[in-house]
C-alpha cells in the first residue's frame, strides 16, 4: 500500500492539451473516485499513473518515489480495465495467477492465494474455465481477481462496472466497497457514474475538460459544489439552475425572467443587481405555501419512479424539478404551491463560482 | 410459403453444388490423365474416366524420375520461405499495428509500391546481385527472393490479424508485470496463431507454385523445383502428359497435408471472451 502525489501534471497529444496542471495527493488506503463527462481526460490520468501513457509535463510519485519514467511492470499497480482485458486463451485460475507466475512466486503459494482471492470473489467453480465460457458479471469478478491476488501498491479502476447491467453494477459496488474494506488498498476509480463515485468514495475528484473542478468528501461537494459545473454533476435528479438578479433591500430576492421574485430569509453575499444563478436540489424543494409571498408553479408533468415522485415543474419560463415521497402529488396538475428555503439555496456568481 | 423456402433451398445447395464442381473439375482432370495408361490416352475419346486406369506413371515418375529431388528442393524451399516470412512478418506487423514512429507512413508506402512491379521486371536485376554471391542455381537464393517478395504482403496481413486484438490485453500484461516482448510473445501470440497459420498457408502455396525465378535462378536439376520439374516432362516432341499430371497429384499432397495440419487454427473465434463484445 502506498500513497500516490500527483504534482502539476499535463498531458497533451501534440499539440491538443488534455490534462491542465492535475494537483492530487492521495493519501495511503484513500478510496478516490475521479468523476466526469466523458472526454474530460479521466483514463488519461488513471493511464498516466499505470504508466501506460507519458508524462508530457509534471511528477507522478507513488509511496514517495518518483516514477515517471518507470515501465508498468516497475509501479506494482494493479488495474481492472473497462473491457476486462482477460487473456482470452488461459483459464480463470492461470488468468489470475498470471501475475504471480510472471515474477517467479512459487507453486504453492500461487494456489493459496488464488484459491483465496477465488473464495472472496465467488469464483471457486469457474476456475477452470476460459473467459469467453463466463458471464459479463464473472468475467468482472475475474478481472477484480487478477487485481487483487498479488498485494499491490495500488489499484486503479477504469470505470469497470459500466458494462454491466444496473443491478450486478449495484452487487458489484457493494463488493468493491466490501473488498476495500477488507484490503484497505489505496485505489482510484474512474466512473461517469455519480451514484459509483457518491457511495464508494472517501474523497471525490470531480474533473471537467482536463481541469480539476473540486476534491473533497462526497457531502462536501454534493452539499457545497464549489461550481456550478460540480453543481449539475453531482446528484441526479440533478440541481435545478436559475439565472437572474440579486436584490437586497427590506424584502431581499431574488428575481428571474418573467419578473417573479424568489423570496430570501436573509441577502445572499452578492452585490445588488447583481447577476448570478441559484441552484436548488429537487428534494430541497418544499411543495407548500409559505406565507404572503408563496410562489405558484405550473405542473408539467409527473414522473412516480416508486422510490418517490419527481415533478416537472415551471416559474414562468424557467423550468424546474422537485423530488417528493408524497404519493398525493402523483394527481398534481394546474398551479401547486413551492416554496425554496433559503438555507437549501446555493448561489454561483457570473464566473460560475459558489458564492 | 413453404415450398418456396424448400425450392430456395434447393436453389441454394444446387448453386454450392456447381460451384464446388466448377472448382474441382480441373484437379479431377488432372487425376483423370494421371491414371490413364499411355496407350488409352488418345485413343478413347474424351471419357470421365478410363475404361482400365493403372499407377504406372506414378511408379514411373517415383522411380525412374528426378521428380522426388524437385519435390525435396520443393520442400526445403517452401518450407523455409514460409517460416522465415512468417517470422518476419509476425515481427514487423506487430511493430505496424502497435507502435508509433517516425517514417512509419513512408514505410508502408514503400512496401506497397513493391508490390506494384510486375516481377518479370526484376527478374535480370536479381540475377545479377545473386550471381557474384555466388547464390544463383542454389535453394538458398530462391528462399532470399521469395523471402523478400512475400514479407511485404504478409506483413500487411499480420498486421491486419495484430489489429484485431484488443490492445488492453497487452496492457494488461505489462501492468501484470510483463516486458512489452514478453506480453507479445505470451498474450498477443498465441491469440494470432489463425493470423500466422494463414500466413504460413499463404506463403508456401505462392513459394510452392512459383516458377518464374526457379526457371531463372536455377540450371540444371540438383537444384531445381517441382514447378521448373514439371516443364522436364514437355520434351522437344512430346509432352507426357500421364507423367506429368502423375507428378502434379503427388505435389498436392504436401500442400494439403499442410493446409490439414493448419486449418484447426484458421477457424477464428480464438479471441473470444477477452473484452465484453
Ligand atoms: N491517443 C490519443 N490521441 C489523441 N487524443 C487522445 C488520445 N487518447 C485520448 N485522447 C483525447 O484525450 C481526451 C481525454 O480522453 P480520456 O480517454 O482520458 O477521456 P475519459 O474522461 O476517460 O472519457 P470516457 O468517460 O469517455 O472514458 C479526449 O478528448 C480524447 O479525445
Ligand atoms: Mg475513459
Amino acid at each position: 500500500m502506498a500513497s500516490i502525489d500527483i504534482a502539476n501534471i499535463q498531458k497533451s497529444y501534440g499539440i491538443h492539451p488534455v490534462l491542465h496542471k492535475v494537483d492530487l495527493k492521495i493519501r495511503d488506503g484513500e478510496f478516490v473516485v475521479l468523476v466526469g463527462p466523458s472526454g474530460c481526460g479521466k483514463s488519461t490520468l488513471l493511464r498516466m499513473i499505470a504508466g501506460l501513457e507519458s508524462v508530457t509535463a509534471g511528477e507522478i510519485r507513488i509511496a514517495g518515489k518518483r516514477v515517471n519514467e518507470l515501465a508498468p511492470k516497475d509501479r506494482d499497480i494493479a488495474m481492472v480495465f473497462q473491457s476486462y482485458a482477460l487473456y482470452p486463451h488461459m483459464s480463470v485460475a492461470r488468468n489470475m495467477s498470471y501475475s504471480l507466475r510472471l515474477r517467479k512466486t512459487p507453486k504453492e503459494r500461487i494456489a493459496t492465494v488464488v484459491a483465496g482471492a477465488a473464495a472472496k470473489l465467488g469464483l471457486d467453480p469457474l476456475l477452470e474455465r476460459r473467459p469467453r465460457a463466463l458471464s459479463g458479471g464473472q468475467r468482472q469478478r475475474v478481472a477484480m481477481g487478477r487485481a487483487i491476488v498479488r498485494q499491490p501498491k495500488a489499484f486503479l479502476f477504469d470505470e469497470p462496472l459500466s458494462n454491466l447491467d444496473a443491478r450486478l453494477r449495484e452487487q458489484m459496488r457493494a463488493e468493491i466497497k466490501k473488498l476495500h474494506k477488507d484490503l484497505g488498498a489505496t485505489s482510484i476509480y474512474v466512473t461517469h457514474d455519480q451514484i459509483e463515485a457518491m457511495t464508494l468514495a472517501d474523497r471525490i475528484v470531480a474533473m471537467n475538460a482536463g481541469v480539476v473542478q473540486q476534491v473533497g468528501s462526497p457531502l462536501d461537494l454534493y452539499d457545497r459544489p464549489a461550481n456550478l459545473f460540480v453543481a449539475g454533476f453531482i446528484g441526479s435528479p440533478g440541481m435545478n439552475f436559475f439565472e437572474g438578479t440579486h436584490h437586497v433591500g427590506d424584502r431581499p430576492r431574488f428575481e428571474i425572467a418573467g419578473d417573479i421574485g424568489i423570496p430570501l430569509d436573509a441577502p445572499a453575499p452578492l452585490a445588488n443587481n447583481a447577476k448570478a444563478t441559484l441552484g436548488i436540489r429537487p428534494e430541497h424543494v418544499v411543495l407548500a405555501g409559505h406565507g404572503p409571498e408563496t410562489l405558484l408553479a405550473t405542473v408539467d408533468l409527473v414522473e412516480p419512479t416508486g422510490f418517490g415522485i419527481i415533478l416537472h415543474l415551471s416559474l414562468g419560463r424557467a423550468g424546474f424539478k422537485a423530488f417528493t415521497n408524497d404519493r398525493s402529488f402523483l394527481t398534481a396538475s394546474g398551479t401547486i404551491p413551492v416554496h425554496f428555503p433559503t438555507h437549501a439555496l446555493h448561489f454561483f456568481d457570473g464566473e460560475g463560482n459558489r458564492v | 410459403m413453404r415450398a418456396k423456402a424448400a425450392f430456395l433451398t434447393v436453389a441454394h445447395r444446387l448453386a454450392i453444388l456447381a460451384y464446388i464442381a466448377f472448382a474441382l473439375f480441373p484437379l479431377f482432370w488432372l487425376l483423370k490423365v494421371a491414371v490413364t495408361p499411355n496407350d488409352l490416352l488418345y485413343s478413347e475419346g474424351i471419357r470421365l474416366w478410363p475404361s482400365r486406369a493403372s499407377l504406372e506413371h506414378f511408379d514411373f515418375v517415383l522411380r525412374h524420375s528426378a521428380f522426388p529431388v524437385f519435390f525435396r528442393n520443393s520442400l526445403i524451399v517452401s518450407g523455409s520461405t514460409a517460416i522465415v516470412v512468417t517470422i518476419l512478418a509476425s515481427l514487423s506487423g506487430y511493430a505496424l499495428s502497435r507502435f508509433r514512429f517516425r517514417g512509419k507512413y513512408w514505410l508502408v508506402t514503400l512496401m506497397l509500391l513493391t508490390q506494384m512491379f510486375p516481377l518479370v521486371m526484376l527478374v535480370a536485376p536479381i540475377f545479377k546481385i545473386l550471381s557474384p554471391l555466388g547464390l544463383t542455381n542454389s535453394l538458398t537464393g530462391l528462399v532470399i527472393v521469395y523471402t523478400a517478395f512475400n514479407v511485404p504482403f504478409a506483413t500487411f496481413l499480420m498486421q491486419s490479424f495484430f489489429d484485431g486484438i484488443p490492445k488492453d490485453l497487452e496492457e494488461a500484461a505489462m501492468i501484470d508485470g510483463a516486458t512489452q516482448f514478453v506480453a507479445f510473445r505470451q498474450i498477443i501470440l498465441p491469440l494470432t496463431l489463425p493470423g500466422i497459420a494463414a500466413t504460413l498457408g499463404f506463403v508456401f502455396t505462392a513459394a510452392w507454385s512459383e516458377l518464374l525465378f526457379s526457371l531463372m535462378l536455377i540450371s540444371g536439376n540438383e537444384q531445381a523445383t517441382f514447378p521448373v520439374g514439371l516443364l522436364s516432362f514437355v520434351s522437344k516432341f512430346s509432352v507426357d502428359f500421364g507423367q506429368m499430371m502423375a507428378a502434379g497429384v503427388l505435389a498436392l499432397i504436401p500442400a494439403c497435408l499442410f493446409f490439414l495440419l493448419i486449418q484447426r487454427y484458421l477457424v477464428q473465434g480464438l479471441t473470444a471472451g477477452a473484452v465484453k463484445g
